[in-house]
């Protein structure tokens, strides 16, 4: 069985952006890239499932800049066994991307799809459900717990109000949510190990895909400040602001 | 022009989040249709009838409707999809789930968590957590969105009178079943519905410490959340994470307790009206945000706090 891990290059979660002053975008130039946490975990989450014997083949894709490589080594590292890279300089946007994947996941034929719930980058949530959709497959999102057994995925999601669980006929997507697993430590023998693995790269043209953006962003601005407040000197203070100036007791 | 809501609702009522989304709905102008998709939901349809500003209610009910399967509700939202020019969800667990599948079968570009709406093409949504802002413009001929509903007030749940239309329901897709549903039982309110939140962090140190917040809730009628750090170390449940990756919240107060105030907690309650923090660390990046900081050991504070209100 045949897993599909499809990964996001993003600014790394540390970072905090800033908004160029022209306002065409975030300022990413010199910025420390990583891998999309949600997506490392979805990266464990398929290497375990191998190390169970679950699963045969674990494939990393990343959709994006010749550098989406060193995300794909990554993941190869974590326990990828080969890579793809659809390289393409377009902005791409999640419809584009879950095209992409489409066209791949036709190709490869893997039973799962395993991707993060969200980019930390666009916060869009959206690639892994458009993914299936246009797959026709079932999906779970926000997953905390994933059993494979017998061709159905028993996924538990994490929901409003607590946990739901799913059993999908595969093949399936799940998205990955932040309790499913902790990522390993990434030690530099698999490192090396990694840069030997297989890394296939090919072009959006190559599966018929157009990745044209279809969302135009017409600007970005800095969010509105918050003004930091004051500090009080202790709880009798604190309970009468909250009484009698900000009156919200 | 017709826009179409899609409920968030339990069968029995419509849920707060359903009426925020209406009221992003009737920024785009034009009439607001609501699309209740449930099992035994004639209730939460009536319930959607009253609310003020939307002229009509369809009503998809069937046993394999009743469980918000994303196959399943996504195959009735697209049926009634047609002659509508925008498809509005709330962004909550169970709107993020399905319109993505919606969008992409009508080969749409999603515009997701919207916390404003400049005209009927173009839109606010955060970016980064929340660091940024973009204007996005879509040229699709139907808009699919899902709506921050902190970011726009609630319509009155009263007032409306409009008819309720049945609609029939698709069929199982028969790829997913849904097997159970842990609901964590609490009579405090709902984290994104209710009026104060008191929050704890990593510096509670420990599941146990976390009830040291229970009496404080109690007193202010609040909800209870965590930051991120706090459900990584398993203070507490992921549900009640509030940050980018959990849920966003705008009570009238947020008491953040033992939280630092990492960029992603702040993307999830900078916008609540009065912010309180206790922190021992005066340098903590929280106090940059809090209206009204208390630096001291939050062991005597909150006992104190609770006893002092």
């Amino acid at each position: 069985m045949k897993v599909l891990v499809p990964v996001k290059r993003v600014v790394d979660y540390n970072v905090k952006v800033r908004v160029k002053s022209d306002q065409t975008g975030v300022d990413i130039a010199n910025v420390k890239m990583s891998m999309n946490p949600f997506d490392e975990i979805a990266v464990e989450e398929a290497t375990r499932l191998k190390e169970k014997g679950v699963v045969t083949e674990v494939i990393a894709v990343s959709c994006g800049v010749a550098q989406c490589q060193e995300t794909l080594r990554t993941a190869m590292a974590i326990g990828a066994d080969r890579a793809i890279l659809v390289e393409t300089s377009v902005e791409l946007q999640p419809l584009a991307v879950a095209k992409l994947l489409k066209a791949l996941a036709d190709k490869e034929q893997p039973d799962l799809i395993v991707l993060g719930k969200q980019a930390i980058d666009d916060d869009a949530n959206q690639t892994g459900q458009a993914l299936a959709a246009l797959l026709g497959w079932p999906q779970a999102t926000f997953a905390s717990k994933v059993e494979v057994a017998d061709g159905v995925a028993t996924v538990t999601r994490e929901v409003d109000g607590g946990l739901e669980t799913v059993a999908l006929t595969l093949p399936a997507v799940v998205t990955t949510d932040l309790r499913l697993n902790e990522p390993r430590y990434v030690t530099l023998p698999n490192i090396m190990k990694a840069k030997k693995k297989p890394l296939e790269t090919i072009k959006p043209e190559d599966l018929g895909v157009d990745v044209a953006p279809r969302l135009k962003t017409l600007k970005v601005t800095e969010p509105p400040a918050r003004q930091a407040g004051i500090k009080v000197a202790d709880v009798a203070a604190l309970v009468d602001k909250l009484k009698n100036e900000a009156k919200v007791v | 022009m017709s826009i179409l809501v899609i409920a968030e609702h339990d069968n029995a009522s419509i849920k707060p989040a359903t009426l925020n989304t209406v009221a992003a709905a009737a920024k785009l102008g034009g009439d607001v249709h609501v699309l209740v998709v449930g099992v035994g939901a004639s209730a939460a349809a009536q319930a959607a009838a009253q609310i003020a500003g939307v002229s009509k209610v369809l009503l998809a009910d069937a046993a394999q409707l009743g469980d918000g399967l994303a196959e399943n509700v996504a195959e009735q939202v697209l049926k009634q999809a047609a002659g509508y020019s925008h498809i509005v969800f709330a962004a909550t667990a169970s709107g993020k789930n399905v319109a993505p599948r919606v969008a992409a079968k009508l080969d749409v570009a999603q515009i997701s968590e919207i916390i404003s709406v400049e005209s009927a093409d173009t839109f606010q949504r955060p970016i980064y957590a929340g660091n940024a802002i973009a204007t996005v413009q879509s040229s699709d001929a139907v808009k699919v969105i899902t709506v921050r509903t902190t970011a726009f007030d609630a319509v009155a749940a009263t007032g409306g009178s409009a008819a309720v239309e049945n609609v029939d329901a698709v069929a199982d897709s028969g790829k997913s079943r849904f097997v159970g549903r842990e609901v964590a039982t609490s009579d405090r309110p709902e984290l994104t519905a209710a009026k104060a939140v008191v929050s704890g962090g990593r510096g509670l140190g420990s599941l146990e410490n976390f009830k040291i917040l229970d009496p404080l809730a109690d007193k202010l009628g609040a909800a209870v959340g965590a930051s991120r750090a706090a459900v990584d170390a398993g203070y507490a449940p992921n549900d009640w994470q509030v940050g980018q990756t959990g849920k966003i919240v705008a009570p009238q107060l947020y008491v953040a307790v033992g939280i630092s105030g990492a960029i992603q907690h702040l993307a999830g309650m900078k916008d609540s009206k009065v912010i309180v923090a206790i922190n021992k660390d005066a340098e903590a990046p929280i106090f940059g945000v809090a209206d009204y900081g208390l630096v001291g050991d939050l062991f005597q504070e909150v006992p104190a706090l609770v006893k002092a209100l």
